[in-house]
């Protein structure tokens, strides 16, 4: 497994390390599949046309998707993710690169859980923020005997 | 300036809020979680590999986190028609207080907590909000997810 991140080691203000996915129409057909969530928009160039979208779009879920796994690499195996939000601001399209990133907002402990809040979003080729939203996580600390 | 049209009255959002679908219980197959996992691109050992997820904190396979979308819980019917049949997703807030493991019972309920329209780029629109609550089989629940649909 990878490397586990302590509470202790983050940094307010920090970035997290981004990750980029190029989603095809045909993974959009596999989450569509996988999901249950088979609205034609997805997958049917006449069909998202005639809905007055500019073609195919991302099933705003499989973003969200991208941002949970995005925060659960991030708090590694003994980390839990306990928040995740995101609107779908701007639309994305198969075939483009979209980019997680994050940044640490805020540390603390609540009721003895070590927790932290990002700001996370995904970027799209042009750099426009389409996807805005924010997480919590609680990461293991040092102190933890049982870790 | 000109009046934007309004379709919601006070009366049809006074209807609509608070109104529940059936409940849709699902059981949690290793297989949909694979396949889940393996569409999103996500190969985190936890809900792919068997072996490492049984030596991990958790004994066994558990769930990506918005797996829970494919528990295909309908929205509750409103109590009138809406002139529009598009629909865009919004966006969703997901908590988690669980995991959600293999052969796991997970029943979702669907309440529309608001109903809110705005005028946009493609005309009038009716904004929903949904909270959607995951119990499993031991009556804990295990995640709320509050998603934000768009008719148009």
């Amino acid at each position: 497994m990878s490397n586990q991140l302590f509470w202790e080691d983050v940094k307010e203000g920090s970035e997290l390390t981004p990750e980029s996915h190029q989603p095809s129409t045909r993974q959009l057909v596999q989450y569509a599949g996988a999901s249950g969530d088979f609205y034609e928009i997805h997958y049917d160039k006449d069909f998202a046309i005639g809905n007055s979208l500019d073609g195919p779009i991302l099933h705003g879920a499989l973003k969200s998707a991208f941002l949970g796994k995005f925060m659960t690499d991030w708090a590694g195996p003994l980390g839990s993710l306990k928040k995740l939000s995101c609107q779908y601001r701007g639309m994305d399209f198969p075939g483009q690169v979209i980019t997680a990133k994050g940044t640490v907002n805020r540390k603390y402990q609540l009721n003895g859980n070590c927790l932290v809040d990002c700001t996370i979003w995904l970027e799209n080729p042009s750099g426009q923020n389409t996807t805005p939203g924010t997480a919590t996580v609680e990461l293991p600390s040092k102190g933890d005997s049982n870790g | 300036m000109t009046t934007p049209p309004s379709f919601l009255t006070a009366e049809m959002r006074e209807q609509a809020i608070g109104t529940q679908s059936s409940p849709l219980t699902m059981e949690v197959e290793k297989g949909a979680i694979m396949k889940f996992a393996e569409a999103i691109g996500d190969s985190n050992p936890l809900w792919t590999d068997e072996v490492t997820a049984r030596k991990s904190r958790y004994g066994g396979l558990i769930a990506p986190p918005t797996f829970l979308r494919s528990i295909r819980i309908e929205r509750p019917e409103l109590p009138f028609d809406l002139p529009f049949t598009r629909l865009l997703d919004g966006g969703s807030d997901w908590e988690y207080f669980q995991p959600v493991r293999v052969g796991d019972r997970i029943t979702a309920k669907n309440e529309m907590i608001d109903l809110q329209e705005r005028v946009g780029r493609m005309g009038l629109m009716i904004i929903m909000t949904n909270l959607i609550t995951y119990v499993n089989q031991f009556e804990e629940v295990v995640a709320t997810q509050t998603n934000t649909s768009i008719r148009y």
